[in-house]
């Protein structure tokens, strides 16, 4: 069947079934392969994208759930002035090791400022809690996202 | 580059953060064949008949047949097959890939294979196997008789669980066969190690395989003996199907196939004469699984810190490792140590309890120092801080006050407790395996424009050598670091520069290439190619290991760790929940801080899931039982909420500027404080981890809360 989506910003259509995985889709016939899978069942978060300005594991998504969404994927988010600040952040604390949690956690970053500017520690914490990282312990990623709120401010 | 500690940003930050990073799997299937692995259902069988159905073309069955060379991947010993023949050994023992161009109807012709088994009684208990794979030990001073002469004598047995490595990125090759060149890529951490063991798998001079890793989505050990196995079944069958095959693991075969930290069951015996240990006997048992791997090099490891960092004067050690019919466990973070090292505290903080001392203050009064003698009659050659480290850490954490506050807690429903433990590592690998195994050698290429590069095997998976290699060829050319080349190592371009393990890379490999930097300033020549190797020399004052008798210096130098774990207990639920966790430690100079702070914290993190979080065993089959992040659960960014790291500094005059290894050291201890904590907490001991919730409401009703 025929899904039509927008897809960081530009509409576009699945011809295939609704019951394919979305982050397979988007790695496969979209050229996103920031698109992680790690576990490919809910638990990592390194599919991550934003589907209708909600973060979502695109693991657990069937295509058909896509239809008339907006999708934001890494690919996308990159060229937005937010994702500028977040990239900054990300390297000065040094959030960043193995690199494949990242994308996901990049996105997971703007959804807690989307939704809230100036959050504390804890809801930092709390909004980067479905994304695993096994490198570096969340310290300089929850640091980078409070930098971020700081460096962006107006942004969000 | 003034200051070689200074951060700088990661070199290879832009692209992972922007998703342009691209691991093995990111690459298009373009007219790559899917791999995928039949295994053993069975922990130990014989094979009595495989039947395949009759093949699609373009699909492949590849089996031990096909292997043209030796079917026994070089590890350590060759004894784990490329594929079974005749017997498997444990459940997931891979006896056949088949290949082909769709995904689906790869899994369908899997699916539809039979195989037919004459089942064994499979060895589960490595307390009940009779087949020991290696077995150390040493001794030293006067063990009976400081026994004998003891006011009292303490025994205890503790045991740890599996530690799975959780790499976000799981295990993925591909191999192509194209005319006499067999070309592996993926990811890995020792590419040498893979170019020698397909080698010999295919039968053919290692230069003819070519290895080059790509973008690695974390490694912790996971990714040191296991990517020599993979390679070498994907190159069998890329050979048989002439087309490149992937093989790329989903996270339910990653976990319950591929190696794993090691359980291990320990009977430590400690003779205390006026208040203090002086003799211990011990005997650690590690589970080995079904092939030797790397049990031989971890156990090494482990048996000869099973003292601790504290000076004991008669020791007794034994270490053995025993097959068992469940999955070959290998390299984790540690490499053996963080089980002893757990043993080893909880003994001393047991004594101490029992002595009616605090653990912290029992503890101190044990450390080993500048000069002592260690375990295997080596040496302490530089300073042990541990003392003045833990200074710091009681300062940081408010240690004794809360020590002493939470021995009277009332009997409510939530309790805290507060502990503290000691850990080194050694870098390097142990005893003369630099000097006679491994003879790293390293190299910088100038090229005419000035630019230099820099050539070593040195995988960076995230631990950030890519930066700390850069930024210590930088400093001694005085170039800005956009002047420095470093890409991801080809084995056609680099030279050996050893496996990227044991926490090596910056104090052998980084310090091969200051030395490497600074012969080419020498020689400098405008406008030219220049090239420059060093190669590895072992410093003259250490004392020659023995691996007979296990004497002598195991590592040149040690790092050092203190550790602080406070936790708060709910003994409705059981539930654990750390309030603040503290780390103290010397790597040497850090060569750059941020990166040196992301290892242990994030070490420190693998630690507290190893304690209580991260629980995998096997069924009465030997199957293992948590093989998704569903069941095995590791830490969140909710889990610590405070996690505060301390760096004390020592320079170790053969390191890059006083650095010594980083990357392990922040897990080894951790448990040991964890524990210590809950044992306050909870008023009970505990001689084993992971401490489950379950562990910490049993307890607590035994102990009447």
């Amino acid at each position: 069947m025929s899904i039509p989506f927008t897809l960081n910003g530009k509409p576009t259509v699945y011809e295939g079934s609704a019951m394919d995985r979305l982050s397979d889709i988007l790695r496969r016939d979209f050229q996103c392969p920031g698109v992680k899978s790690g576990c490919n069942e809910g638990e990592c978060g390194a599919c991550s994208v934003i589907l209708d300005g909600v973060l979502v594991n695109a693991c657990m998504v069937a295509a058909g759930r896509a239809y008339g969404t907006e999708i934001v994927t890494i690919e996308g988010f990159r060229e937005t002035a937010q994702f500028a600040v977040l990239d900054q952040a990300f390297g000065e604390t040094g959030a960043v090791q193995c690199g494949f949690c990242t994308p996901g956690m990049i996105l997971a970053a703007a959804c807690i400022l989307q939704k809230n500017p100036d959050p504390t520690e804890t809801e930092i914490r709390d909004g980067l809690s479905g994304n695993m990282c096994r490198c570096t312990g969340y310290n300089a990623i929850v640091n980078a996202v409070a930098l971020a709120a700081k460096e962006g401010r107006g942004l969000w | 580059m003034a200051d070689i500690s200074k951060p700088v940003v990661k070199l290879d930050h832009s692209s992972k953060v922007r998703g342009q990073a691209v691991y093995l799997a990111d690459h298009p299937m373009d007219g790559v064949l899917v791999g995928k692995t039949l295994r053993s259902d069975r922990a130990r069988a014989k094979i009595l008949s495989v039947a395949v159905p009759a093949l699609p073309v373009g699909y492949v069955v590849a089996d031990w047949r096909d292997v043209p060379g030796r079917n026994g991947v070089c590890i350590i010993d060759y004894d784990m097959p490329v594929f079974a023949e005749g017997t498997v050994e444990f459940i997931g023992d891979p006896i056949a890939i088949v290949a082909g161009p769709d995904e689906g109807e790869v899994l369908r012709i899997l699916e539809e294979i039979r195989v037919e088994y004459e089942e064994l009684e499979p060895v589960l208990d490595m307390e009940q196997s009779e087949t020991e794979f290696y077995n150390f030990g040493y001794e030293k001073g006067e063990v009976d008789r400081a026994f004998h002469e003891a006011d009292r004598v303490y025994e205890e047995v503790l045991e740890t669980g599996y530690q799975e490595h959780g790499y976000l990125e799981t295990n993925a090759i591909q191999a192509v066969v194209e005319g006499e060149k067999i070309r592996i890529r993926g990811s890995i951490q020792c590419p040498y190690y893979v170019q020698k063991a397909v080698a010999e798998v295919m039968g053919v001079p290692a230069e003819q395989v070519q290895v080059v890793q790509d973008v690695t989505g974390g490694g912790f050990g996971g990714k040191e003996d296991y990517p020599s196995i993979l390679a070498s079944r994907a190159a069998v069958v890329a050979r048989k199907a002439g087309k490149p095959v992937r093989l790329v693991y989903d996270r339910r075969e990653d976990m319950a196939y591929t190696a794993k930290r090691h359980p291990t069951k320990s009977r430590y015996r400690a003779a205390v004469k006026d208040g203090r240990v002086t003799a211990m006997e011990i005997d650690v048992l590690y589970n080995a699984g079904a092939y030797k791997t790397l049990s031989m090099v971890v156990l090494q490891r482990g048996t000869i810190c099973a003292n601790g960092v504290y000076n004991i004067p008669n020791l007794c050690v034994r270490g053995r490792a025993m097959k068992t019919n469940t999955v070959p466990c290998g390299a984790f973070r540690g490499f053996g140590a963080p089980q002893t090292f757990f043993a080893a505290e909880m003994v001393m903080a047991h004594i101490a309890k029992d002595l009616g001392i605090d653990p912290l203050a029992f503890k101190v009064a044990h450390l080993a120092k500048q000069g002592d003698e260690t375990s295997t009659k080596g040496k302490y050659h530089f300073p042990v801080p541990l003392q003045a480290m833990s200074e710091k850490l009681v300062e940081a954490s408010g240690y004794w006050e809360k020590r002493k506050r939470y021995v009277n807690q009332s009997k409510g429903r939530y309790r805290r407790g507060i502990g503290c433990s000691f850990s080194y590592h050694g870098a390097g690998f142990t005893g003369t395996g630099e000097r006679d195994k491994i003879k790293a050698k390293a190299a910088l290429e100038k090229r005419p424009d000035g630019r230099v590069e820099i050539l070593t095997a040195g995988a960076e998976m995230g631990q950030g050598i890519f930066t700390t290699f850069a930024k210590i060829v930088a400093k001694e050319l005085d170039l800005p670091l956009d002047r420095i080349i470093i890409t991801l190592p080809d084995t056609d371009r680099v030279p050996d520069s050893g496996p990227t393990v044991a926490s090596r890379s910056i104090v052998v490999v980084g310090e091969l290439l200051r030395r490497a930097a600074i012969r080419l300033k020498e020689e400098w020549r405008e406008g030219e190619c220049q090239r420059v190797e060093e190669h590895f020399q072992q410093p003259d004052w250490q004392i020659p290991f023995d691996y007979a008798t296990f004497q002598g210096d195991p590592y040149p130098t040690y790092s050092w760790g203190a550790h602080c774990v406070e936790v708060e207990i709910d003994t409705y639920t059981g539930e654990q929940k750390v309030l603040g966790a503290w780390g103290c430690y010397d790597v040497g100079t850090p060569i750059d801080e941020t990166v040196v702070i992301g290892q242990m914290e994030g070490g420190f993190m693998q630690g507290i899931g190893y304690a209580h979080m991260e629980q995998m065993n096997y069924d009465h089959r030997g199957r293992i039982r948590s093989v998704s992040y569903s069941d095995y659960t590791m830490p969140t960014a909710m889990d610590v909420p405070k996690l505060e790291i301390l760096l004390h500094v020592e320079k170790y005059p053969e390191g890059p500027y006083g650095a010594k290894g980083a990357g392990e050291l922040p897990i080894v201890g951790v448990p040991g404080a964890y524990v210590n904590a809950l044992e306050q907490a909870v008023g009970a001991n505990f001689c084993h981890i992971p401490v489950t919730m379950e562990d910490t409401l049993q307890a607590g009703e035994g102990a009447g809360a």
